[in-house]
């Protein structure tokens, strides 16, 4: 109960910044837009190459707008040396963990439906028809790479090159979840029956769940001063 | 395939370090959390040091065969991509180490890398391995029908065991290094706070 109450400070914290300065949020969304507004010129895509194109497309936006949402994140924090101030917070570091990475979940997902929104106008698309699959597999994709995000922006924010050490250090780690994100958006967009990638559902599952123990338990030392 | 074979067992020889080397990362990081020992976290930064040198080797004499026998330099094939996936962890934990400027925090930060990416190379394997699942099957204990003669095995076998040896040598010397630093440093502290008016 108690936990749950501290996770909810964080969390509610980081949103009542965001409400206050709406700087995050609305970066994440125009970045991600963009992505997908020069992946546009690169490949000029005709009905049938959407369709093989798209979940690449959407991962890769994802990705970069998952970079933008997860640097903000700690950003905010250095300043007034906020950091130092929750490591200071006579509380376990793993709910700090959790709250900042529920309000990154938020962030990044409200991102992925602008984007997702984007890409069906701009392309014809629609999502509707494999939405009941292609949605779980999203947020669960999004689960396991905002857990690494979050942990790595964390350890980023104590580098002094901050901006190239969080993709450096976050894209060979969350691989496996963009393999089996774009593995398994392309079985559900094309409409095949959910068992024939229901592997692929179960490595992003799998993937979550290790890196949200591993983060919640190693948090304490990405903190500590 | 000829003279080109024979970069076989450099090759292979060297994966095998590089994946032991990386284990070794993630003992030393275990350590140094566990015990906050300052060996633990010298052999996890010398491993990682030693361990990038080895994996840069199998991504060099990788594509030096492939293209003579394959006719490609590079190929997105399971073992290539892990391999690949594995010098950019390489790659990431010592640019941390670099680019954090306190010793103590460097080493803490980089042994929670360093477990995470080790979490990581599992899952990349079984990711990379369905992804390509169409590819061939690795040539060592590829079921039946692969596999390498009796002969190659004995020279492969003591390629590795030599390649062991420059690696522990490596590793050793890396070691004498960081504990030769960390005295010298004791010693500057001890000198300046003896006479403050230097």
């Amino acid at each position: 109960m108690k936990s749950l109450k501290i996770i909810s400070a964080i969390f509610v914290k980081d949103l009542r910044v965001e409400w206050r300065n709406r700087e995050t949020l609305a970066s994440v969304c125009v970045f991600g837009i963009l992505v997908v507004f020069l992946f546009t010129f690169a490949f000029e895509p005709g009905r049938e190459e959407t369709l093989r194109l798209l979940p690449g497309l959407l991962w890769i936006s994802f990705a970069f707008a998952g970079v933008l949402c997860f640097s903000r994140s700690f950003a905010v924090e250095r300043e007034n040396s906020c950091l130092e101030g929750m490591a200071l917070a006579p509380v376990d570091p793993g709910l700090i963990y959790l709250g900042k990475m529920l309000a990154n979940l938020l962030f990044l997902s409200i991102a992925e439906c602008v984007i997702v929104f984007a890409v069906s106008l701009w392309y014809n698309f629609s999502f509707v028809p494999s939405f009941r699959w292609f949605a779980p597999i999203t947020f669960l994709g999004t689960l396991g790479y905002v857990a690494v995000g979050t942990t790595f922006g964390a350890i980023a924010a104590n580098t002094h090159m901050r901006e190239v050490m969080l993709p450096v250090l976050q894209f060979p780690v969350a691989a496996p979840v963009f393999i089996a994100g774009i593995e398994a958006s392309t079985g559900a967009l094309k409409g095949d029956p959910p068992s024939s990638y229901a592997g692929w559902i179960k490595l992003a599952a799998g993937f979550a769940v290790i890196f949200n123990v591993l983060s919640y338990l190693l948090f304490e030392y990405v903190l500590e001063e | 395939m000829g003279e080109v074979q024979r970069i076989f067992y450099i090759h292979v020889s060297s994966a095998w370090t590089a994946f032991l080397a990386y284990f070794l990362v993630f003992v030393g990081s275990v350590g140094y959390l566990w015990r906050q020992s300052p060996r633990a976290d010298d052999l996890a930064q010398a491993a990682g040091e030693v361990g990038f040198v080895f994996c840069s080797a199998v991504l060099v004499t990788g594509p030096l065969w492939a293209k003579p026998v394959w006719g490609i330099w590079w190929t997105w094939d399971p073992r290539l991509t892990l391999t690949f996936v594995l010098w950019l962890l390489f790659v990431s934990y010592l640019m941390l180490r670099s680019y954090v400027s306190s010793p103590g925090r460097a080493a803490t930060l980089a042994a929670v890398v360093g477990i995470i990416g080790f979490a990581d190379v599992p899952l990349d394997y079984m990711a990379i391995r369905w992804w390509r699942g169409q590819h061939p099957q690795p040539v060592i204990a590829g079921g039946e029908g692969s596999g390498i003669e009796p002969r190659m095995w004995v020279a492969l076998l003591v390629t590795w065991a030599a390649f062991l040896c420059l690696f522990s040598y490596l590793l050793w010397q890396r070691l004498r290094l960081a504990e030769a630093r960390r005295e010298l440093s004791a010693l500057r502290r001890a000198l300046a706070i003896r006479s403050p008016e230097d």
